[in-house]
């Protein structure tokens, strides 16, 4: 048997005490959203500590970038300038569209809208546990980020805030095997949900039927059903179909339209249930999107 | 024993934080698998050297940090470090006078026992993927970092008078 020799009166009941509480808390963190404020008070330690683990990394693009030779900076130049171009001419139709949408929605009487607030972000750290999918961006709750604010980059949509720190916040990838959101073919308007597999670059539709009007190329974009994400991103593109005829459902993968693994920068917009709503105001829940899969 | 007066808090809580910050560098995919525990190892260095200051509520507030720090379920690490924390106290004597192999035996064990305990919570709310076995190999390479780490930490305790 164990000799047990303290220097200290016997730490059997701090251990138990300890033990107390980590369960109080455990249950608390699953059931309900009021530990969020320890989460984040203790969030003023760690946001130094994830902006110090993005150093190393910041140094060494730092140090590609002042060694690029001037011939190169001139071609990415002229290629940005052309580019630029290119979404300008685009712009300037967008302006005509949206005002000729907006027109036809007054017609329609229906209040929807596309145009949210935007606010860039930098991804300053990836989460290190492999069978998770998260990132740690450098906005977090000082600069009005909130829990449940949909995240894109320039290609797609990417995932949605799950924690707000002062400084930091982490975001929850399409990717994870527990996210999923409601989607539709752009095509036809096809609704599905689309979940992540765990994997990076693999999501999948969930109980689509074998009869189903989804092919292989198809976008799917997101609906703004799930009360969470805003309408109308892009999201994936159905990349195979397969039709097992002992299986129930046809199984759909498709590749996140977002650069998932190579993003250094993001946006986050403000979902439908936010646009009601006040600065500052939170929901109490976080949203069928992120209930738990079994 | 002699009343010494308490000093070095502050290099304490900056070992945390730098284990902390080694906890989440990015690191590539295959090493990511066998990332050690460092926050557990410096914890088990500071119980082992100032059992009547460091014990279960540094475990529990380090595992708070840690949770935070890497998104876990609140709680989780908190627990595990805990445990981990009483279990170091109550073999800081034999384990100062243990062989070095055998300290490494020792911790193996103790690092994966946290791990464990925090396999369970996370399991128990879905978040894993890979089997238990794969905790045993964070383990095996904090048991290895363990000898390096302990003159690292024993330099730090000497130079900033921790005691």
């Amino acid at each position: 048997m164990l000799n047990l020799s303290f220097e200290t009166p016997n730490p059997g009941y701090r251990l138990l005490l300890a033990l107390v509480l980590g369960t109080v808390l455990m249950l608390l963190d699953q059931r309900t959203e009021q530990v969020q404020v320890i989460r984040h008070s203790v969030g003023y330690l760690t946001a130094p500590v994830h902006y110090l683990a993005h150093l190393p990394g910041a140094m060494g693009s730092w140090v590609t970038g002042q060694a690029r030779s001037r011939s190169d900076l001139f071609d990415e130049n002229e290629q940005l300038a052309r580019q630029l171009l290119i979404l300008q001419q685009r712009v300037q139709r967008l302006a005509v569209l949206e005002a000729e949408n907006t027109r036809l929605r007054e017609l329609l009487n229906s209040s929807s809208e596309l145009d949210t607030g935007v606010l860039a972000a930098e991804i300053i750290g990836i989460e290190p546990d492999p069978s998770r999918q998260e990132l740690i961006i450098n906005k977090g709750s000082h600069d009005g980020v909130y829990r449940g604010q949909a995240v894109l980059d320039a290609s797609g949509l990417l995932g949605q805030v799950v924690d707000v720190g002062p400084f930091t916040a982490r975001v929850l990838l399409i990717t994870d095997a527990s996210h999923a959101l409601s989607v539709q073919v752009n095509r036809n308007g096809v609704r599905a949900i689309l979940a992540g597999t765990g994997q990076l670059g693999i999501v999948r539709l969930l109980f689509v039927p074998d009869t189903a009007d989804i092919e292989e190329g198809d976008l799917l974009v997101s609906t703004g059903l799930d009360q969470l994400f805003p309408r109308g991103y892009p999201v994936a593109e159905v990349v195979r179909i397969e039709h097992d005829r002992s299986a129930p459902f046809a199984r759909v993968d498709a590749r996140p339209t977002a650069h998932i693994d190579r993003a250094s920068h993001v946006l986050l917009v403000e979902g439908p249930r936010h646009l009601g709503l006040r600065v500052g105001e939170q929901p109490d829940d976080p949203g069928p999107a992120t209930e738990e899969r079994r | 024993m002699r009343e010494r007066k308490a000093s070095g808090t502050g290099a304490i809580v900056i070992t945390f934080l730098l284990a902390g910050w080694l906890a989440i560098l990015p690191l590539p995919d295959a090493l990511a698998l066998g990332r050690p525990e460092w926050l557990t190892l410096v914890l088990i260095y500071w119980v082992i050297a100032l059992p009547h200051r460091v014990g279960v509520f540094w475990g529990f507030g380090a595992g708070l940090f840690q949770d935070v720090l890497t998104g876990s379920v609140l709680g989780q690490h908190a627990v595990a470090l805990s445990v981990v924390a009483y279990i170091a106290l109550a073999m800081h004597k034999r384990l100062r006078v243990f062989l070095p192999l055998q300290q490494v035996v020792v911790v193996f064990l103790l690092v994966g026992t946290g791990s464990l305990l925090s396999y369970i919570v996370q399991n128990a709310v879905g978040r894993t993927l890979l089997p238990p076995v794969w905790v045993l190999l964070p383990a095996l390479v904090s048991a290895l970092l363990w000898r390096p780490l302990f003159a690292v930490l024993r330099w730090v305790r000497h130079r900033f008078l921790v005691r």
